[in-house]
């Protein structure tokens, strides 16, 4: 649907340059029956990304195993995007992400590629709707490690492990790490239930990682329970409400 | 060097026939002590006429037993190439037979040395060494009845030690890169893989000369470096290599793999796999380290590979062989320790 005549520019985007020439070679012999350009190549994930959002990309070729950012966290990230491309996987062998896009119904290509295969991979990135950021999510079995922020044309990517804590601010979600502040436009409830592991809900709209925590206090004045949660690093002290009160015993 | 390694293979299938064991071993003289102790001290107990007196019966009975059984060991452990060449029954009747003989001399020409006030008459020993003895051998019988599916199991495993799929689809799509540009290294990638994949479908039940290890871990890495380029760097410090030791198969190669799918290929630089071999007092040490990026959700695939190698390790060395691994400031490092056995 996003393809709909003239050129396919096309992206790809695998950590190996035999897989890169490859490809390449594939889709030269495709262009005669599949109008394309090649845009870019990209080595992992994350310059995958940044090819995406600064350039206009219809189709990615995505690998994915890849170091840094891996192909099922990019797809993620690029599905969020406000124009997302259409995603053609690749992989050698994944016994786990081959059963997953069978089930959630994504498209992908087994290397060695065939010519065939190939082309009708592409065609049908012309019939049907780019796979959607929930089917993707389905498929991956693991939470991403990254959130991508959208500033300005450019693309942060701030890893989990960084973040302090996040707080639903009206359409935003405010992402706090020890250097600064970013607004991702992402659900607070699917971000609790995608990191339920690293993050622990101290408060209708805040989610604290489990690490930042350094202790909690009382008596602190706009809390509800009488406690707040103090946070690593910047030393914030957040309201813990009263629902929330719980936590503060967990965590004693 | 693979076909070398083949003909070794074969000529070592002595088969599946239960032998005497290897009586140099470690666990087998260790177990060997154990039993014969535990039969003496059940001797004590019943020679004994009250409690108190069990431990001096023991130290009696041990102060003749010990003797016998260590030079014994001895003796066996130097005795073990012709004791197989023998054959089983003919090897146990010698055993017998030695026993009897060592004891014999010991009670005539030691007799008097020991603290027995009345010396026991030799039929009544010769029945408690023939005794302590059979129940020794049977017990090595029903263990190498027991471990002997093991090692035909040894080959699987083995087999299931062999090379993810993972890289054999990686490597057949990276010389279909090179056939239109550079047919040449397509054909000695290809050759390099037909040598990888007849020695991982070989009969890999039997000790192989390490020196064959080195060179399929290398083809391996070869055709590896064709698909991660720069990013693979390898240093083989394998100067005071035993070549002729023997160590059981497919040891290095699916720990190359290990570290080239948990260690380099998550890292966008690359990284560097270091191999080690070398002698260290009397036993052939293995080192292998690469970088390592820490948390792998991968990791249980690693620890598949490692569990296997380790069993295997156990079942061809018993005790004497180890393995450790150990992650320490962002490097992955593997040390396999085994004795020193050669062909010859």
């Amino acid at each position: 649907m996003l393809v709909d005549s003239g050129l396919a520019r096309i992206l790809i985007a695998d950590d190996e340059a035999p897989a890169r020439t490859r490809l390449r070679d594939l889709l030269d012999e495709c262009r005669e029956s599949f109008p394309l350009a090649i845009v870019d190549e990209a080595r992992n994930g994350r310059e995958a990304l940044e090819v995406v959002n600064r350039e206009k990309v219809d189709i990615v070729l995505l690998d994915i195993r890849m170091p840094e950012i891996d192909g099922m966290e990019a797809a993620r990230h690029m599905a969020g995007m406000e124009q997302p491309p259409a995603i053609i996987f690749t992989t050698a062998f994944d016994a786990y992400a081959i059963k997953a896009f069978e089930v959630n119904a994504i498209d992908y290509l087994l290397k060695p590629i065939r010519l065939e295969r190939l082309l009708v991979a592409l065609g049908k990135t012309r019939a049907a709707p780019p796979v959607t950021r929930e089917a993707l999510e389905a498929a991956a079995n693991l939470p991403r490690r990254h959130l991508s922020v959208h500033e300005r044309g450019k693309i942060h990517l701030v890893p989990i492990s960084e973040v302090l804590y996040l707080r639903a601010e009206l359409k935003y979600v405010t992402v706090r790490t020890a250097e600064r502040e970013y607004l991702v436009e992402e659900s607070l409830t699917n971000l609790e239930e995608e990191f339920a592991d690293l993050f622990v809900r101290v408060h209708r709209n805040c989610l604290v990682a489990r690490t930042a925590i350094v202790g909690f206090e009382r008596n602190a004045e706009e809390s509800e329970s009488g406690w707040a949660v103090v946070i690593k690093a910047t030393g914030e002290k957040l309201p813990v409400s009263r629902r929330q009160h719980h936590v503060v015993k967990q965590f004693r | 060097m693979v076909a070398k390694l083949g003909t070794v293979a074969s000529i070592n299938q002595t088969g599946t026939g239960i032998r005497l064991p290897n009586f140099c071993n470690l666990g087998v003289m260790l177990r060997s002590l154990i039993i014969v102790n535990l039969l003496l001290a059940a001797a004590a107990v019943l020679k004994a006429y009250s409690l108190k007196e069990i431990g001096y019966e023991f130290m009696v009975l041990a102060a003749f037993g010990e003797p016998i059984l260590i030079l014994s060991l001895v003796a066996l452990c130097g005795a073990r190439r012709l004791l197989h060449a023998m054959g089983y029954l003919p090897s146990i009747a010698a055993v017998i037979a030695f026993e009897l003989l060592m004891s014999w001399l010991g009670q005539q020409f030691f007799g008097g040395m020991l603290p027995d006030p009345r010396p026991m008459p030799f039929p009544q020993l010769a029945f408690l060494v023939l005794f302590a003895t059979a129940t020794t051998v049977a017990y090595f019988d029903l263990r190498s009845r027991a471990l002997s599916p093991a090692i035909a199991e040894a080959r699987i495993q083995a087999l299931q030690a062999r090379i993810r799929p993972h890289f054999l689809y990686n490597s057949i799509n990276a010389v279909l890169s090179l056939m239109r540009s550079e047919p040449r290294r397509a054909e000695h990638a290809l050759e390099d893989m037909a040598d990888l994949f007849r020695v991982l479908m070989a009969d890999n039940r039997t000790l192989a000369p390490i020196a064959g290890e080195v060179e399929l871990a290398r083809q391996y890495l070869a055709i590896e470096s064709l698909r991660l380029g720069e990013r693979l760097k390898v240093t083989w410090n394998i100067d005071k290599m035993p070549a002729d030791a023997l160590v059981p198969p497919l040891l290095l190669q699916p720990l190359a793999e290990n570290a080239v799918y948990h260690g380099v290929e998550p890292i966008q630089s690359g990284g560097e796999i270091a191999i080690h071999v070398k002698l260290d007092e009397g036993q052939l040490v293995m080192t292998l380290t690469n970088p390592f990026l820490g948390e792998s959700p991968r990791l249980a695939g690693n620890r598949m590979a490692i569990a296997n190698i380790r069993e295997r390790l156990q079942l061809h060395f018993d005790a004497e062989a180890s393995m450790k691994s150990e992650v320490r400031d962002g490097t992955y490092t593997v040390t396999i320790r085994m004795p020193y056995l050669t062909a010859a």
